[in-house]
């Protein structure tokens, strides 16, 4: 029988076999930031096990609330920060260096194939793009990671998705996600890895990609996963160039860890998306999603362009091409929040964040700030959100505010209305293809 | 290990989340403590009142998907620093699940058809439960009613609850 991308990493990195089907696996890289991470930290201390298994393999960032809103935040970040230092964990980003977790640590090329990666952080699947296994964990799991980089989980299942047949221009691996947790459900790919493959992923970039593993969770899945290939090793080149001689060689080492033909799944999606129109959410769950044809003229106060789902380059500049030489709605205030550093810097050379500034848009700083409901763009009761983020649960981005999931080029079309609307780039009943 | 027995919280939704166990502007304290007044503060659900409901409650049961979203690990605290160890359901989010037994706490799965009864017999009675750890038994009493209900957890979720959490296991074997 022949093996899941998952069941290779699993093999590959086995360490014990506790009981059942338990397996406990060596861990290539652990991630932490300041909200789940300082817990773990004063754990250790109290424990006097103030120690990490392997300071290169610990990558840290102050990515929720920065730069910090109050005391209980800065202190958060004082003892992440600390804790950096005395280990001389090298890979630690700090305020002026820090972005989006799941953004800034693929751009460093700290996400290989193959590797196995936690976080306290459940949109760690994000990670799977590039073919690791990468799974969002709690404070305890983080910690026993940091101090003996191991962790136990079932021996992994995996879903096969086979996304297959055009996309029509104006539709994005949002529309796609969104679509796909409508349909199999919030727990449809509970304990399972979600392997995503087809002609569609295949010819995704990586930022694609990531969007589409972000959402995983949302599905309830361990992991998304896609196999590495031509596009992953190209975007890891810069990273990678002194270990291969050539990409084809890099190319022939990831082969290890894709998919056998006679893998066993239990299950197998397949999803056509030539159909496919552009999504929204209009509820308090993920798996709540609707056409923006049917939602549109729905009055929204806010829209925030960012997070680890849709922060990205790709993200903004689809949206400023659907704002540029335009206007924001009077009627509503607009959030863009570049994902990381480099994302800002690439933005600003290329004249996107003017484009996003004339419109009328407010340009904060990297950080996850609103999708979560902990700063930079808090809704008051009774307030709409068009967002690009990932979560839509009730009370997420404010107590008693709504937050209607949908892609970059939705979230500024609704900009520019002022409602849930369609974006220009879209032509319903049209030739989109 | 921790107490497993008491009165029972209902609470009759599937998909209980996260945030509404304990919402995200809560996840700035650097205690656990400090999570004890605002657990299921966001829980919109009929009959369900946060601020008189949870006082003196030891047990949740619930329906599917309980837990899902966020990794946060202050979900299960929150419910530990009320006292609540336990958390019986027709099915766990995985993250929230592994966090509960590496606190030494338990999530326990039963089938539908046995938290429909649960539900049907017990919700809206003042109800407690007694959990015998090692035979795999609750039992479940309101009034002059009582009932029995087997349960089975794996080998190493039970090392986990006895030996008070994943920490420990783990350093003492890797």
């Amino acid at each position: 029988m022949g093996k899941t991308i998952a069941e290779k990493i699993f093999d590959a990195h086995l360490v014990d076999n506790p009981s059942g089907d338990i397996q406990v696996v060596r861990l290539d890289a652990v991630f932490c930031h300041e909200i789940t991470t300082p817990i773990a930290i004063t754990d250790l201390v109290a424990r006097g096990k103030d120690r990490v298994f392997d300071a290169t393999k610990i990558k840290a960032v102050i990515d929720h609330v920065t730069p910090a809103k109050d005391s209980k935040t800065a202190l958060q970040g004082k003892i992440l920060r600390d804790w950096a230092r005395r280990h001389n964990i090298v890979d630690f980003f700090d305020i002026g260096r820090n972005g989006v977790c799941h953004a800034i640590f693929p751009e460093k090329g700290f996400v290989r194939p193959g590797y196995t990666i936690i976080m306290g952080d459940s949109h760690t699947c994000t990670h799977g793009a590039f073919g690791a296994f990468a799974a969002g964990v709690g404070t305890t799991d983080l910690e026993v990671g940091i101090l003996k980089g191991v962790c136990a989980f079932k021996k992994p299942l995996s879903m096969k998705v086979n996304i297959s047949g055009t996309l029509a221009r104006g539709v994005y691996a949002k529309d796609v996600i969104l679509a796909l947790i409508s349909k199999i459900g919030v727990n449809g790919a509970t304990n399972r890895v979600m392997e995503f493959s087809g002609n569609v992923v295949d010819a995704m970039t990586m930022d694609q990609r990531m969007t589409l593993c972000n959402m995983a969770v949302e599905a309830g899945a361990t992991s998304g996963i896609c196999a590495p290939d031509k596009v992953t090793v190209d975007y890891l080149w810069p990273f990678i160039e002194d270990e291969y001689p050539t990409k084809e060689a890099a190319l022939d080492a990831f082969n290890v860890f894709t998919p056998d033909a006679d893998a066993a799944y239990t299950d197998v999606i397949e999803f056509d998306v030539t159909p496919l129109v552009p999504q929204v959410t209009f509820g308090f769950k993920p798996d709540q999603v609707k056409p923006v044809s049917d939602m549109e003229g729905e009055p929204i106060h806010q829209v925030y362009i960012g997070s680890c789902t849709n922060g990205r380059f790709e993200d903004l500049e689809i949206a400023a091409d659907i704002i540029k030489g335009k206007q924001i709605d009077p009627g509503v205030r607009a959030i863009v929040s570049p994902a990381t550093p480099d994302i800002y810097s690439r933005a600003l050379s290329a004249g996107i964040i003017k484009i996003f500034m004339d419109a009328g848009f407010c340009v904060t700083n990297p950080t996850c700030g609103a999708c979560l409901g902990m700063s930079n763009g808090v809704l008051a009761e009774g307030e709409a959100c068009a967002a690009t983020t990932n979560r839509n649960f009730n009370g997420r981005m404010g107590k008693g505010g709504m937050v209607h999931l949908m892609s970059p080029a939705t979230a500024a079309a609704s900009a520019l209305t002022g409602t849930i609307s369609n974006s220009p780039l879209f032509q319903p009943g049209g030739d989109n293809q | 290990m921790k107490n497993f027995n008491g009165r029972v919280l209902f609470l009759d939704r599937s998909d209980i989340n996260t945030d509404e166990i304990i919402p995200a502007k809560y996840l700035t304290e650097s205690t656990k403590i400090a999570l004890k007044p605002n657990l299921l503060e966001d829980l919109v659900l009929e009959g369900f009142d946060p601020q008189k409901d949870i006082e003196g409650k030891s047990v949740v049961i619930t329906r599917d998907n309980f837990g899902c979203g966020s990794s946060r690990e202050h979900a299960p605290w929150a419910f530990e620093v009320n006292g609540i160890n336990m958390v019986i359901a027709t099915g766990f989010a995985r993250i929230f699940r592994q966090n509960m037994f590496n606190c030494g706490m338990m999530a326990v799965e039963l089938d539908a058809t046995a938290v429909d009864e649960l539900f049907a017999e017990f919700a809206g009675e003042e109800t407690a439960i007694e959990t015998d750890i090692d035979k795999g038994i609750f039992t479940i009493s309101a009034g002059e009613i009582s009932r029995q209900i087997s349960f089975s957890i794996s080998e190493y979720d039970l090392s986990l609850v006895k030996a008070g959490g994943w920490v420990e296991f783990a350093d003492q074997n890797y």
